[in-house]
């Protein structure tokens, strides 16, 4: 119980200092909860020294883990230092896969193979993980951390709280550490000299560079080998099945076998260190499990390229911008795989283009001659791309364009993530354009919602839009494996040679069906009356200039009728939840796995049901309308500053409505975590009052 | 019985069409814009050569020039897309359908300013298509800016005088790798006439520098880019002949005085030399001459590079040979094997 005295010593050190100083310390309810009732501060002490910072207290006690309860905001300062009760002890219960683990590098020192074996071996041990890479937009030199999140429930978001720090980084070595809550354990680079920064946490210093040369590697690459000395001193100390390390390693170098002989060796050196000369102090341990049999790791944006080739795409343009640019890259790995026929030539076409302006014309005019085209981008190629999604939309011509999301305005925080481009999308160019938007929430929907843009766009005759983000597209996530398309190929409404002549002719924008989708012809059709004349300027149902007021007036109809079509194509939302409760949760894309973790929370914490919704797609289908209609409170968590998703719901929703919607948003370029949809919600419904 | 009098036969060219099918319609161009007759002579052109119009694709930017593919060949597919951002467009097209031929009209503006970066990358890739540009030197729609191709010194209707160097499209192709170069004037009906059949013929990239007068608003004293101007200016390189493949090829000429060049459909362009220096196949020769004419202020026309040998984009993308438009399901889908093969390496 030496931990929970601890924790009211915390609180009353907060509370001693000035206000100000309190702030600095994000105190919770969990953390009060955590103290014996004789320790807890009484309440009025605690609203003057946070002011209104305190996140719904309450009078009644019953006990939570302490790990979740104390995060210092900014450096912890020495009143803290000097609390005994933080100490871990010999004897302390451990802490089995529920922490997480921070790997502090410099980027381009070669440590994604190691934190990579590392994700791996625990996932191979039967256990839930997921890896979230924070890096910089640099090239070498700067910081990187990468973080594995281990967890047995299977909560796979971002985890604010590091319980495992490997302190490979000089240079934020020191703020690392700082940053670090009670409790934690540190291994680093002994020449550091962590162990003086702060008293209450847990030290194993490594003398990697001695480990390093003990495997005989060059000094040239001695630097990377270094990377999997800790992959060794973790697995000892963890408890990591060194059998599944040396599987993973062996796989992950499987095309250099005495690349992996050496790394062996380095994780050998960190395994034998740690087990020879540091004793296993903190709580934190592996145990194997059940829980990813038949699962897969990858990242969304290879599951993006893998949809898009088995979607079958032919003509593929790209202008590279991170964190697009693997999108392309791996499809082009595949497609040179999987897409080159006997004769050595290729069923595609991939083309580097100078910017994205061109990279989204030959989209389109590949679109336009019966290709299934696309191109991945991020924001700034997107407003690039503002004119040509408008001549897209205008003169109906199908393509497919992927938007990993990462933070803005203008050039922004390149390498972290945001929901950002969700209304610059949905109208994007001028005069009424509107645009069908796709959302995936994991990797196995980039691949599906890939797989089915395609499809979608040709049906349609416009432009599709899917946007992931950087945690999705570039991060580590698990899941189950994909499944094989099985809708066949939808090339939507072309007219061919045979039918002209039944036909005798077509009207390229007339609506024949009454679903507001016309006929179109492909260059080259053998037929005197299968051409056309397409562009952006004003025309008629045959494709004729026009500037006659109905004209316009009527096709601008058609084009909003059609935009009502798109509703019966797109994917739905899905409910969780009975729809039974009076609070209900919008979200999407990457925003659902901390949803998911978030109302886990607010059931245990708080005894809050909620009801979740998660938005698969723009436009929005009825079930969004009816949700809205059930439930008295509505919250809308994204990641942005501005609740896109909440302003384009209030657009569409009935004015009575509207007043039920609330804004959970998250905006600070690092994926959303549970607990920061759970303190808005709690807070907002009062819970625990 | 009266005798029914004999209806002639309807001309007709190789592929048995009349030149009716490859008419447009009716221009909504100025009365003696050089544009118009650029029309005459892509209609004619593709007539003669025996081209299906079904198989041709129309492609064009913004702005009168780019207006005027609707003003021939109906029955071919047309695209007029944005300003500037034609060669985007038409490269997508050919990578969808490399079987198809393309024609790009462009203008001064439409290349040499808004679309400079387009324009250059089209030419770098060599794709196959013929480029045109309608150049008058002004912005007709917007009527009567200059554009960058206006010469130094040259005027406006207003009085205004460009102070800025002209681009010379024509340098600039050959430098960035179009295999294909020229430049003509729109009232040399023989010579555009030569030329563009020899871009139907060629294979690349073919970049036709067209000087058309714009008659409402740079047709006046001042102007470079006037009628009255090119009659003065103009300075052949070469007589531009052309021999197509499917006719009688026997025609002497003399070796000394003539380049013959066989393009890539068998066809010859046949081009008697009026400068001394010209030599077609040479860049930097193409390029001093351009240099040199500018000084001495002349209009340089005529083929002033052709380079046969150098693949175009589509080759060198190796791609099947059938339309990547249209190919079957099951060469585009990958199996179930390699899905199961993939979703394995990630277990």
């Amino acid at each position: 119980m030496g931990r929970k005295n601890g924790v009211a010593n915390v609180i009353r050190a907060a509370l001693e200092y000035n206000n100000s100083e309190a702030r600095r310390w994000r105190v919770s309810v969990e953390m009060v909860q955590a103290c014996r009732p004789q320790d807890r501060p009484p309440k009025r002490l605690l609203i003057k020294a946070c002011g209104q910072n305190l996140p719904g207290f309450t009078d009644d006690t019953y006990p939570q883990t302490w790990k979740e309860c104390i995060q210092p905001m900014t450096t912890p300062d020495l009143v803290v230092q000097d609390q005994p009760g933080l100490q871990p002890a010999g004897g302390i219960p451990q802490i089995v896969n529920d922490f997480s683990i921070q790997i502090a590098t410099v980027n381009g020192s070669g440590s994604q193979s190691a934190n990579n074996v590392l994700l791996r071996s625990i996932f191979r041990m039967g256990v839930p993980v997921s890896g979230k890479n924070l890096f910089p937009s640099n090239i070498a030199g700067l910081p990187t951390w990468y973080t594995i999140r281990v967890s047995k429930d299977g909560w796979v978001a971002r985890k604010t709280d590091i319980d495992v720090l490997i302190a490979m980084n000089a240079e934020t070595a020191q703020q690392d550490v700082q940053s670090m809550r009670p409790g934690a354990a540190v291994i680093y680079d002994q020449s550091l000299n962590l162990d003086q920064v702060r008293k209450d946490l847990t030290y194993y210093p490594v003398p990697f560079d001695q480990l390093a040369a003990s495997t005989g590697a060059d000094a040239k690459i001695r630097k990377l080998v270094k990377n999997m000395v800790y992959v060794g001193v973790a697995a000892q100390l963890l408890a990591i099945d060194m059998d599944w390390v040396e599987k993973t390693v062996r796989k992950q170098f499987a095309k250099k076998v005495k690349a992996a002989e050496l790394n062996l060796k380095a994780v050998r050196a960190g395994f034998d260190y740690a087990a020879s000369s540091l004793t296993k102090q903190d709580p934190f341990v592996v145990a194997p499990m059940s829980a990813t049999q038949g699962k897969i790791i990858i990242e969304g944006n290879e599951a993006t390229a893998m949809g898009a080739m088995f979607a079958g795409v032919t003509v593929v343009t790209w202008y590279p911008i991170t964190p697009s640019s693997s999108v392309v890259e791996d499809l082009i790995d595949y497609m040179k795989e999987y897409r080159v026929e006997p004769d050595g030539k290729a069923s595609f076409a991939i083309v580097q283009a100078e910017d994205e302006l061109s990279a989204v014309g030959m989209v389109l005019g590949a679109g336009w001659a019966g290709a299934r085209s696309m191109t991945a981008t991020s924001g700034p190629g997107i407003s690039l791309m503002a004119e040509f999604a408008g001549l897209g939309y205008y003169a109906e011509i199908p393509g497919v364009i992927f938007d990993v999301q990462r933070t803005g305005p203008s050039t922004g925080l390149p390498t972290r993530t945001c929901q950002g481009d969700l209304t610059f999308i949905a109208g994007l160019s001028h005069g009424d354009t509107k645009h069908v938007m796709l959302l995936p929430g994991s990797v196995k929907e980039c691949f599906e919602f890939a797989t089915e843009a395609f499809n979608i766009a040709e049906q349609m005759q416009t432009p599709i839009f899917v946007l992931s983000d950087l945690d999705l597209g570039m991060n580590n996530w698990m899941s189950e494996p994909f499944e094989y398309p099985e809708k066949p190929i939808n090339r939507g409404k072309v007219l061919d040679a045979k039918q002209l002549k039944e036909l005798g002719g077509f009207a390229r924008y007339k609506d024949v069906d009454g679903d507001a989708i016309p006929y179109r012809t492909l260059p080259g059709t053998d037929h005197p009356a299968a051409a056309y004349f397409t562009r952006g300027s004003g025309h008629n149902e045959k494709a004729q200039y026009t500037e006659r007021p109905d004209d316009y007036e009527n096709n601008m109809l058609r084009l909003a009728r059609k935009f009502e079509t798109a509703k019966t194509l797109v994917p739905k939302p899905i409910l969780e939840g009975k729809g039974r409760e009076t609070i209900g949760i919008i979200a999407f894309g990457s925003s659902h796995w901390a949803v998911i973790e978030s109302r886990d929370q607010l059931q245990r914490e708080s005894k809050l049901g909620t009801d979740y919704l998660r938005i698969r797609a723009y436009p929005f289908t009825q079930e969004i309308h009816d949700f809205v209609a059930q439930h008295e409170r509505v919250y809308v968590v994204e990641q942005n500053r501005d609740g896109q998703m909440l302003n384009l719901l209030k657009v569409d929703l009935d004015p009575t409505q509207v007043v039920k919607l609330r804004s959970v948003r998250h905006f600070n370029g690092l994926p959303i975590d549970a607990r920061s949809i759970t303190t808005v919600i709690a807070e907002q419904e009062g819970a625990a009052k | 019985m009266s005798t029914t009098p004999a209806t002639p036969q309807p001309k007709t060219n190789r592929i048995g069409l009349q030149i009716l099918d490859y008419r447009g319609g009716k221009t909504t161009l100025c009365a003696g814009c050089g544009h118009n007759a650029i029309s005459e002579r892509i209609t004619e052109a593709f007539y003669e050569m025996g081209i299906q119009p079904e198989r041709v694709m129309k492609m064009s930017g913004i702005g009168c020039s780019s207006k005027s593919p609707a003003y021939f060949m109906s029955r071919s597919f047309s695209f007029n897309s944005v300003h500037g951002r034609m060669p985007s467009v038409a490269t997508g097209a050919l990578l969808a359908n490399k079987t198809m031929r393309s024609i790009g009209i462009s203008g001064d503006g439409d290349t040499a300013s808004i679309g400079m970066g387009q324009f250059v990358h089209l030419l770098r890739r060599n794709i196959p298509m013929i480029y045109i540009i309608e150049d008058n030197g002004v912005y007709g729609l917007t009527k009567g800016q200059f554009s960058a191709t206006a010469d130094i010194g040259s005027k406006l209707k207003s009085g205004v005088i460009n102070d800025l160097p002209a681009i010379d499209t024509c340098a600039l192709a050959i430098q960035m790798g179009a295999t294909f170069v020229g430049r003509s004037f729109s009232g040399d009906k023989k010579q555009l006439s030569a030329m563009l059949k020899a871009a139907i013929a060629h294979r690349g990239t073919v970049m036709l520098d067209v000087i058309s007068p714009c008659v409402t608003f740079n047709d006046h004293e001042g102007s470079t880019k006037s009628y009255k101007f090119m009659q003065g200016h103009e300075e052949p390189v070469a007589e531009v002949g052309f021999v197509s493949h499917f006719e009688d090829i026997a025609v002497e000429y003399d070796h000394d005085t003539t380049v013959d060049v066989q393009l890539h459909d068998g066809s010859h362009l046949r081009l008697r030399k009026l400068h001394e220096d010209y030599d077609p196949t040479d860049k930097v020769r193409a390029m001093n001459l351009l240099m040199e004419a500018h000084a001495k202020d002349e209009v340089l026309t005529g083929v002033f590079y052709v380079d046969t040998q150098k693949p175009d984009f589509t080759s060198m993308l190796n791609m099947v040979d059938d339309p990547l438009a249209t190919l079957a399901p099951e060469r585009v889908r990958p199996g179930r094997d390699v899905l199961a093969q993939i979703m394995a390496e990630h277990s």
